[in-house]
């Protein structure tokens, strides 16, 4: 494989992080307002997070990606593929942090709020000043678990012609015949996004342990 | 009845609870409470355990909702609007059994959050206050340290200091020893008498009967979501009236 086909992966691989940083930043955003609606207490709410996250967890993610790329178009909303896969993976990464979050909101001891309350802090800063920060504590293993999975989740985005990382080794792949070379490469690309990923998550995780001794 | 009691008419009482009503479902938590608390007085509230006291004390700032009857603090009527839940809540400080201080903040921002959030007091100002009443509890050199750094005992004046950061006319305690180590019960009762002798009006859910005798204008003795008796704290310990107070009393204080 020479230096030509390699610059093309690391061309991929670019599109790879930055569909994963838009997916996660996105879904991030749409998650969190997600974890606020179906914590929030009002019964009507709650239950279409609730379904709207059943909906993407019971679902492939490739498939909400072909919905999202064929099933718009079909109906005349015309996205190109990096449109397309963005907002599916931002759909799907904020159906997961919402419940991420949820887990970690309801996590928090009740006493906290009530304190809060007591204290006159109306919602916007319970959630804000006492609530979250503990949440995002409590939810860092899970979430940082879920980003890893979100960026080899974006090689499916391959699938619908976006070339990402996967399909860039595919198109090389397929022209100088070393898949084992190629892909061994594209794995280790992925790995070394991740795993540092991981032992972010394992830092970050002891540190937050270590203040609230 | 005291002096304080006598004077709480309408104009001066600092609480009043009228015909108070409360249910969890089909449960009735709380029977037609009336009290009525005069500025300055301090109210111990007894009772065996799911007698209702500490729901009682959550509704006068609203962590519970009441059905039924009418609950004043400083002459405003508390109704179930999140406006006029804020305002009763500004004025009603609270300690909890858990402590319940906010774990990834300072003591001092313990201290600050509230008078910045819902005050509107400037961080300078804030900061002066909590160090003010940090100093007041006697905790003041630990100011930059973590709530788990801290002993129980610490923590709860830490939460009553946080309280009076408010700057509150009604001071509500919910067991506020019952979770601590009995060597650390002390300060934190020194804490709260000297409280009392500052003059605000207090509110106590303790066992402590030993409190209750040195600060008390009353104690009120509660059973089964109903206030079954209420007296000063000398003809309270000497010459209950109720079966149900005697009973209560020998099981009490015959335990220490």
């Amino acid at each position: 494989m020479g230096r030509d086909e390699f610059v093309f992966l690391l061309i991929g691989l670019k599109w790879t992080v930055a569909l994963s940083v838009v997916a996660f930043i996105c879904g991030c955003i749409a998650g969190l307002i997600v974890a606020l609606a179906r914590t929030s207490g009002i019964t009507l709410l709650e239950r279409i997070t609730a379904g709207y996250i059943a909906v993407f967890q019971g679902t492939p993610l490739l498939m909400q990606l072909f919905v999202v790329y064929y099933g718009l178009a079909l109906i005349g909303i015309r996205m190109d593929a990096w449109a397309a896969v963005s907002v599916g993976l931002t759909l799907h990464a904020s159906a997961y942090l919402g419940e991420i979050w949820r887990g970690s909101i309801e996590a928090v001891p009740k006493g906290q709020t009530e304190a809060a309350k007591a204290l006159a802090l109306r919602y916007f800063s319970r959630m804000k000043d006492v609530v979250l920060p503990q949440a995002i504590r409590i939810s860092l293993p899970a979430t940082i678990g879920f980003l890893v999975q979100l960026i080899k989740g974006t090689s499916l985005a391959s699938i619908v012609g976006f070339t990402e990382l996967t399909r860039a080794g595919n198109i090389i792949s397929n022209q100088i015949f070393q898949p084992i070379t190629v892909f061994g490469i594209v794995g280790i690309l992925y790995f070394l996004m991740c795993c540092p990923l991981t032992i972010y998550g394992a830092h970050l995780e002891r540190k937050f342990a270590a203040s609230t001794r | 009845m005291t002096q304080a009691a006598i004077q709480a008419d309408a104009s001066d009482a600092m609480i009043t609870m009228t015909g108070v009503g409360k249910w969890y479902g089909a449960f009735q938590a709380l029977h037609n409470v009336d009290i009525t608390v005069a500025q300055g007085e301090k109210i111990v509230l007894c009772g065996p355990s799911g007698s209702g006291k500490s729901t009682l004390i959550r509704c006068i700032n609203h962590l519970e909702a009441y059905q039924e009857g009418e609950i004043r603090v400083g002459g405003m009527l508390l109704g179930h609007q999140s406006k006029t839940i804020d305002a009763v809540r500004r004025e009603v400080g609270m300690v909890f059994q858990q402590f319940n201080l906010f774990p990834h903040l300072t003591v001092l921002q313990n201290c600050m959050l509230a008078p910045v959030k819902a005050l509107g007091l400037g961080k300078a100002d804030a900061e002066e206050r909590a160090r003010q009443l940090l100093e007041r509890v006697k905790i003041s050199e630990q100011a930059e340290k973590y709530p788990a750094q801290l002993s129980g005992g610490q923590q709860q004046r830490v939460a009553i200091a946080r309280a009076l950061c408010m700057r509150p006319k009604v001071m509500l305690f919910d067991e506020p020893t019952s979770a601590l180590d009995p060597e650390m019960v002390k300060e934190v009762l020194d804490t709260m008498i000297a409280l009392a002798e500052e003059g605000m009006t207090m509110i106590c859910v303790t066992h402590e009967m030993g409190f209750a005798r040195q600060v008390a204008d009353r104690v009120i003795f509660m059973a089964s979501g109903a206030i079954v008796e209420e007296a000063p704290p000398a003809e309270f310990f000497s010459n209950p009236q109720h079966e149900r107070t005697r009973k209560f009393l020998g099981e009490i204080l015959g335990r220490h």
